[in-house]
């Protein structure tokens, strides 16, 4: 990655855009990580908050403490000494999911059929892949995913739900992703998992990151009332582990 | 140690600054529209800026005082009474347990500000106590006041000193057409040469479609260099104006989600938030073009100004 492919757009006068290209790629997400990472490490005084998207970086600061110009400046400056720094491996957090049945995954069997394959290969292949959190938007804690195979992409129902409940996984067109909180929506619904993936109250409100990879797993309705449980209670932590060291 | 909602009007909630660190995880910012009328509200009855507030829009609720407190209203002139007795704007006034305020109508503007001395008694749900009613988080359980809704007050102070000094000229005019000072980008080269001209020249009516979340605004068809007005999403500043493929801009807000796929041509400055903030169905606003050192040069002088209002008010 060299200097000049990054470009720095104004958006108004309290944040900027680092754009690292026009495409929807893993490895230009990969710098934008990188890139993010820096930027926590070097604690430039005056930036507010940062937010990662598919291709670029919003970089959000308090004029009263550091102009666009300088802030230009720095964030160049760290752009060529992203090499230099140690970015830790991406990690995957693994989400149980309990796949099928009439209440936590009624479209299962149509995306099978629409498939041509049985129930249990559509959850062998959903199950196998680490998936990129390209970036989380739309409601909080929704993630953009990439990374589905192809062969289990199902059209969005043709008259959306008034009411899907959190923690449903679902599959729209080439996507897939978990609804974080309940809402309306038309993807195909293959399960649902036990985990809060947003509690405002927690500490820890959001648990997915921009970055990261899931990594669904099937369990069975008993494990579902277990993990249901301990997440009601709060105690519930959801394996995570550094990507390259996979399962176990 | 209370008010309580008789009416809350037609949407009235507890709005702060927002939350700050979380757009990142899709949790969109929230907050007051017009951040400098909060903040004067607050340096008025002597709270940090950060305070909570209820922002009241266009037409301001019914609330009875349960005890005494000191309380200043700024923004937009939604008409205030005090026993239906007319009360200044951008003022501190002193209400006594058992009185009701009262909006009488929209005079100018669009959104009010209550600040209360020391505070509502609201929880902060990550890091803020704005509501935002999408996630129904925030404020009073995550929705906009009703009827008979009680807040406490957390540390009241009704015998503020100095009342009669602290006042200022109530900030928003009304106005045949409004300016907005913009910033272009970040994807102003998406648009063509004609198309920046007709944005930075012609007038555009704010329609009915506003809320907390965006102010569509209608006017001459703003040009792209391609068919689509569609990018791959990127992040979403407060004041952004996006343009979709119809050519017809529309002016993000507080509510606004944290990323968004439709072209930005440019994003209003913040010191013209104030202005932004009070537009309404049927206005005309121009768009000018500003430098961004400009624009931070604008931002910081407002600063300064609330600054010299907090000092002239620590005399108090």
């Amino acid at each position: 990655m060299t200097m000049a492919d990054v470009r720095f757009l104004l958006s108004g006068d309290t944040a900027l855009t680092a754009e690292f290209g026009n495409e929807i790629s893993e490895s230009i997400n990969a710098q934008i990580r990188a890139f993010n990472i820096a930027l926590e490490h070097a604690k430039i005084p005056g930036i507010v908050e940062t937010v990662p998207t598919y291709r670029s970086l919003m970089v959000h600061y308090d004029p009263g403490i550091i102009s666009y110009g300088s802030l230009v400046k720095k964030l160049k400056s760290l752009l060529t000494q992203l090499d230099k720094i140690e970015i830790p491996p991406s990690s995957v957090l693994e989400i149980p999911v309990l796949y099928g049945g009439e209440e936590m995954g009624p479209d299962l069997a149509f995306v099978a059929e629409n498939a041509g394959k049985t129930e249990q290969e559509v959850i062998d292949i959903h199950t196998s892949t680490e998936y990129l959190i390209y970036m989380l938007g739309f409601t909080p804690g929704f993630t953009y995913l990439g990374g589905m195979d192809e062969s289990i992409a199902a059209p969005r129902l043709s008259q959306p739900r008034v009411r899907i409940p959190a923690g449903s996984v679902g599959i729209a067109g080439k996507q897939t992703g978990v609804y974080p909180i309940d809402s309306p929506g038309g993807w195909q619904l293959i399960g649902r998992t036990p985990v809060k993936m947003y509690d405002p109250n927690r500490e820890t409100p959001i648990l997915p990151q921009a970055g990261q990879y899931i990594k669904f797993r099937a369990i069975d309705q008993a494990e579902y009332d277990r993990i249901a449980a301990e997440a009601e209670a709060g105690t519930y932590v959801c394996r995570s582990y550094p990507r390259g060291e996979g399962a176990k | 140690m209370s008010i309580t909602i008789l009416n809350p009007g037609l949407l009235t909630t507890v709005q702060d600054f927002g939350r700050i660190g979380y757009q990142q995880f899709g949790v969109p910012v929230s907050g007051v529209v017009d951040p400098r009328a909060m903040s004067i509200a607050n340096i008025l009855v002597d709270n940090p800026e950060d305070e909570a507030v209820l922002e009241c829009t266009m037409l301001g609720p019914q609330i009875r005082f349960n005890a005494p407190n000191a309380i200043a209203i700024t923004g937009g002139d939604l008409g205030p009474t005090i026993d239906n007795q007319p009360i200044p704007n951008y003022a501190a006034i002193r209400v006594e347990a058992g009185q009701v305020l009262r909006f009488a109508g929209l005079r100018s503007g669009c959104r009010a500000y209550i600040a209360f001395a020391g505070g509502l008694d609201i929880a902060p749900v990550m890091g803020s106590r704005s509501t935002y009613m999408k996630a129904k988080i925030g404020g009073v359980e995550g929705r906009k006041l009703q009827k008979d809704d009680v807040i406490k007050f957390r540390k009241p102070n009704p015998d503020l000193r100095g009342l009669n000094i602290r006042h200022i000229s109530p900030e928003f005019v009304p106005r045949l057409e409004y300016k907005l000072r913009v910033v272009l980008g970040p994807q102003d080269d998406m648009f063509t040469e004609h198309g920046i001209e007709t944005f930075l020249s012609e007038s555009y009516v704010v329609t009915p479609e506003f809320d907390r979340m965006g102010c569509r605004l209608d006017g001459e068809i703003i040009e792209h260099k391609g068919e689509s007005g569609d990018i791959i999403s990127d992040g979403i500043a407060f004041g952004a104006i996006q343009v979709p493929t119809a050519g017809k801009p529309i002016i993000m807000l507080s509510d606004r989600q944290t990323t968004g796929g439709y072209t930005k041509i440019a994003n209003v400055i913040s010191a013209d938030f104030r202005i932004l903030a009070q537009l309404k169905a049927g206005d005309r606003v121009r768009f000018a073009q500003v430098s961004v050192a400009a624009a931070q040069d604008a931002l910081l002088t407002q600063r300064a100004a609330l600054k010299t209002l907090r000092t002239a008010v620590s005399r108090a």
